[in-house]
């Protein structure tokens, strides 16, 4: 039986599969970092079929949003490269890269179906719904997680500073 | 209901596109985008088992992943400008002082 979750986790899957190939193969950067930016929508779309809606909220507001807008704006700050065609220029190392690539792709599979996860793990809608809400997870990062989250912000800090230092032109 | 494994294996996926790209890849910045790939899969696994387990554990630790995310590709691309300012290239060939 097809039901809408089947057709929509297709889609996304689909959409995240082919944009997550496009992002390593095309020459044009900036054609990449616009790809990763419709990875990060669909994945968004698979967290809502997961009810993480907090999740998908702030993927695409901080991924989509305000990484991809860093990124987009340093591409076009740096002179663009001329580079060639993906097996053009060092075949061989291509090559030994994407077969290392597929032989892990197949343990992980080969992992992933001989733990036969389905049968032991049931997903149960009204619990993940439950978890998924802003409340729950407010709820748990202000009270058990409040020491990580309080690093988590003065990491924020750190890396602004940090940032500004070094993209500073000059150092006294 | 959609088995747990079709989300390990779209996870499994894009880890390992992100590995292929930061193996294959020579300009910095794709190499870069490559590894937000990866955070992304990992990312999806945490999501997959908190949502399947019923434990909203495996969220927070997303939310966590991703403020490291952020302070990470701020100071990368802070390096890479630098770089960029000083090399006049972002061709990791390029950059190998420090290679043997």
């Amino acid at each position: 039986m097809i039901t809408l979750q089947i057709v929509l986790f297709s889609v996304f899957a689909f959409i995240a599969v082919v944009t997550s190939i496009l992002v390593v193969t095309r020459k044009n950067p900036i054609i990449s970092a616009l790809f990763l930016v419709l990875n990060f929508a669909a994945l968004a779309g698979i967290y809502l079929l997961l009810n993480a809606q907090f999740i998908a909220v702030v993927q695409v507001i901080v991924y989509a949003g305000a990484i991809m807008v860093l990124f987009l704006f340093v591409i076009m700050l740096l002179r663009p490269e001329h580079e060639k065609n993906f097996f053009e220029e060092n075949p061989k190392m291509k090559w030994l890269a994407l077969t290392v690539g597929v032989v892990v792709f197949f343990q992980l599979i080969y992992t992933i179906f001989f733990g036969k996860l389905s049968t032991a793990i049931h997903q149960n809608a009204d619990k993940s719904v439950q978890i998924g809400t802003v409340e729950s997870i407010g709820r748990g990062l202000f009270t058990t997680y409040l020491i990580p989250f309080e690093a988590a912000g003065f990491l924020l800090l750190a890396a602004a500073i940090g940032a500004l230092v070094l993209a500073k032109k000059h150092f006294d | 209901m959609i088995p747990i494994e079709f989300y390990l294996v779209l996870s499994a996926f894009m880890f390992i596109t992100g590995v292929v790209g930061v193996l294959t890849r020579k300009n910095a910045i794709i190499v870069f985008m490559s590894i937000e790939l990866m955070l992304n899969a990992a990312n999806l696994s945490f999501v997959t088992f908190s949502s399947f387990l019923g434990n909203n554990i495996g969220q927070l630790f997303v939310f966590f992943v991703m403020t490291v995310a952020a302070a990470e590709s701020a100071v990368g691309l802070a390096i890479i400008i630098a770089l960029f300012r000083n090399k006049l290239t972002i061709n990791i060939d390029e950059i190998n002082i420090l290679k043997w």
